[in-house]
């Protein structure tokens, strides 16, 4: 009997317990429901951990200032912004997964993608079909918004490689004097799209190159691959790699005592990179967007300061390195919020009319004018990159 | 010239510590028929602690050095204890996934606990190159080899030499038999897994300056190392030494001369055709099978 009653006792409990919890649990859907109407979410997919961590660092400082913003202007159509991150983990099928999950679950307005092009170029064909727009803010391969889609929803800004290539090659000859130029690049379709964008660069200007040599993240020592280009008679090297393997590069010229310019793509701009690469990490000359380091704008000192306020954290110039990621990003929302403005709802098709109806907004790293058309999707052109060295820990601009 | 020389050092380099890798799949393979598959994660954790405890806390190197490899040789019983004998007692191959799990695991502790970046880890043995037959080399890249020889030469003499060796081997040949002679067969397989462990270590310890420090750093090296253990047949302490230099000469020596694009089609094709013309590697015995 007591038996009995203790389990009635029980289970009147536990029926309770399940009414308190399902109205609870009621409660805070409607509460997550209303907070969601009440919302405009900005989805962002980057590398969050991993070595290039950092990249999605920089992109979320950025967006984080840019909607803090936002928010303190009144928001967007009367709501508030709001950003919501995902992993990719540097892998492209797991970039798309929740590139699905942002978009058809969460139902951000706009999705911003991160640091490594694989990943956009998985994200891409999903983005177009779906119909919802995608801002890249750092990704440079070319594909990713010369894609082929018509309609077409990505977006960036940022550099674009085959832009990059031009540079590149402009400067090899314009500064050293190259005629025969080698290629180190990373074995991936970021070194591919670069190894096409170069190649068409020299034979713009009817030049050869002494050859192409590819690198792997995990290569100790570059040495065979650079004797190679060596001795093809290569009087400059282009490298396209990340912080890693670029590091690798530089510690193998050193112990070949080749000194040969180095003219790079960004990717040796993450933070360690002249511990890593040696006494010679500061001869590469790379391509850059936005340095706060040697910028005489009072735009760039306004925005360390903010980013200083938001991030304790951070206490130098070389906490933000590399800052393209903070700039593009901080510029990418701003324009997202203006498209969205202009498109009066959070519709994709909408705001994708909404980014060609941009006509003028102040950035950080540039006035954009008209920045994007349906033939141009890209807001920076060549106007809009320079050449950086790395010098501790600080990425300054090259005084010509 | 100065193309080759530079590849056979860089190959040598490289292929040694393959070979110091393969090393650790050999002696745990011949006291108990596992492996342990975190052993890029053992060799990552060398370099990690051995940062740790030099760069960052600023012990004196070889204190640091001690301590890194005491560490890696208890994880390596950790593994055995954990991940390898409540499967293999229960004549289970789940210790397969168990132990690649284990790397992961420790992969991402480290991630979040060393940080994302990688780290440069100075050596005096890998500033200044030296010129060794007209080209520039590290010290460190010239040690390298004679590391894994000496550790090659001293493992293959304990086990078929000495008296501890033939228990170890005993261990696997006739297990109740050798508990029966009162070999305690769990200390000598905990015991080849801390050696494992400790040489994966060492091998860390070699490559950082060189190379970073970074969480990811053994996953590359821990799959080439098992072929290279597989090539060299994994029965024989100078198999897979040998292999792994065989291999690290392949790849640098195909990179010089046919391209960089061609390196790991050139190399893995080499390894295909050798286990097809000797499916026991280059100097690895055929188990015998009692019916």
């Amino acid at each position: 009997m007591s038996v009995t009653r203790t389990i009635g006792s029980v289970s009147r409990r536990a029926v309770l317990a399940a009414v308190a919890a399902t109205a609870l649990g009621a409660g805070a859907l409607y509460s997550n429901h209303v907070r969601a109407e009440d919302t405009i979410k900005i989805g962002l997919i980057a590398s969050l951990s991993g070595p290039s961590a950092k990249s999605g660092e920089a992109i979320t400082r950025g967006l984080t200032i840019a909607i803090d913003e936002i928010n303190e202007a009144g928001g967007l159509l009367g709501k508030k912004v709001e950003l919501i991150r995902r992993d990719d983990e540097n892998n492209p099928g797991k970039g798309l997964i929740a590139a699905r999950e942002l978009v058809q679950r969460e139902n951000v307005a706009v999705l911003f993608g991160g640091l490594q092009t694989p990943v956009s170029l998985a994200i891409v064909p999903f983005m177009n079909q779906i119909q919802k727009p995608f801002m890249g803010p750092w990704a440079a391969g070319t594909p990713i918004t010369k894609n082929g889609a018509d309609p077409n929803y990505i977006f960036r800004v940022s550099a674009v490689d085959e832009i990059v290539d031009i540079a590149m090659v402009d400067r090899a000859v314009a500064v050293h004097g190259s005629k025969k130029p080698g290629m180190i690049l990373i074995n991936n379709p970021w070194g591919e799209s670069n190894e096409k964008g170069l190649k068409a660069a020299l034979e713009a200007k009817s030049m050869e190159y002494a050859g192409i040599e590819k690198i792997e993240a995990a290569d100790i020592d570059v040495v065979p691959q650079l004797t190679r280009l060596k001795d093809a008679g290569a009087d400059t090297l282009f490298m396209v790699a990340n912080v890693g393997p670029s590091a690798q590069v530089m510690k193998s010229l050193e112990r070949m005592k080749w000194d040969v310019p180095v003219v790079s793509h960004w990717g040796p701009a993450g933070g360690r990179f002249s511990e890593l690469g040696g006494p010679r990490a500061k001869d590469v000359e790379m391509i850059q967007t936005f340095t706060f380091s040697g910028n005489p704008d009072p735009k760039a000192a306004q925005m360390f300061e903010k980013l200083q306020a938001s991030f304790p954290e951070i206490k130098s110039e070389a906490d933000v390195t590399p800052a393209v990621g903070i700039a593009n990003a901080y510029d990418g929302m701003h324009l997202a919020a203006l498209a969205i403005k202009n498109a009066g709802s959070t519709d994709g098709p909408a705001i994708r009319e909404g980014f060609y109806a941009i006509e003028k907004h102040e950035g950080l790293i540039k006035t954009y004018e008209k920045p994007f058309t349906p033939d141009q999707h890209d807001a920076l052109g060549p106007q809009d990159l320079l050449f950086t060295q790395f010098i501790d820990g600080k990425i300054i601009p090259i005084k010509e | 010239m100065e193309l080759v020389v530079s590849a056979i050092i860089t190959g040598l380099g490289l292929g040694s510590m393959y070979g110091l890798l393969a090393l650790g799949f050999h002696i745990t393979y011949v006291v108990s028929n596992t492996v342990n598959f975190s052993q890029g994660s053992s060799m990552m954790l060398g370099a990690v602690l051995g940062y740790t405890f030099s760069v960052t806390l600023g012990w004196p190197f070889p204190l640091a050095v001690l301590a890194a490899l005491f560490l890696c040789g208890v994880f390596g019983l950790f593994v055995e204890r954990f991940l390898v004998r409540p499967f293999a007692d229960r004549g289970s191959n789940g210790w397969l996934m168990a132990t690649v799990a284990g790397g992961i695991v420790l992969d991402n502790v480290v991630l979040f606990t060393f940080g994302k970046e990688p780290r440069s880890f100075p050596s005096p043995l890998a500033n200044e190159a030296i010129t060794v037959f007209g080209v520039g080399a590290y010290p460190l890249q010239l040690i390298i080899p004679v590391v894994g020889i000496i550790a090659a030469a001293i493992l293959s003499f304990a086990l078929t030499r000495t008296k501890w060796g033939k228990g170890m081997s005993a261990v696997v040949q006739q297990p109740e038999a050798a508990k029966l002679m009162g070999i305690n067969t769990r200390m000598v397989i905990a015991g080849a897994f801390a050696l494992s462990t400790i040489l994966a270590g060492i091998a860390g310890l070699l490559i950082a300056p060189l190379f970073n420090v970074s969480s990811g750093m053994g996953l590359v090296f821990g799959i080439k190392a098992f072929a290279t253990a597989i090539l060299g047949g994994i029965t024989s302490a100078w198999g897979v030494v040998i292999a792994g230099m065989l291999y690290g000469l392949v790849e640098a020596l195909t990179t010089a001369f046919f391209g960089s694009s061609y390196t790991q089609i050139i190399a893995f094709s080499m390894i295909i055709l050798t286990l097809f013309l000797l499916p026991n590697g280059l100097l690895g015995q055929a188990a015998l099978k009692k019916v």
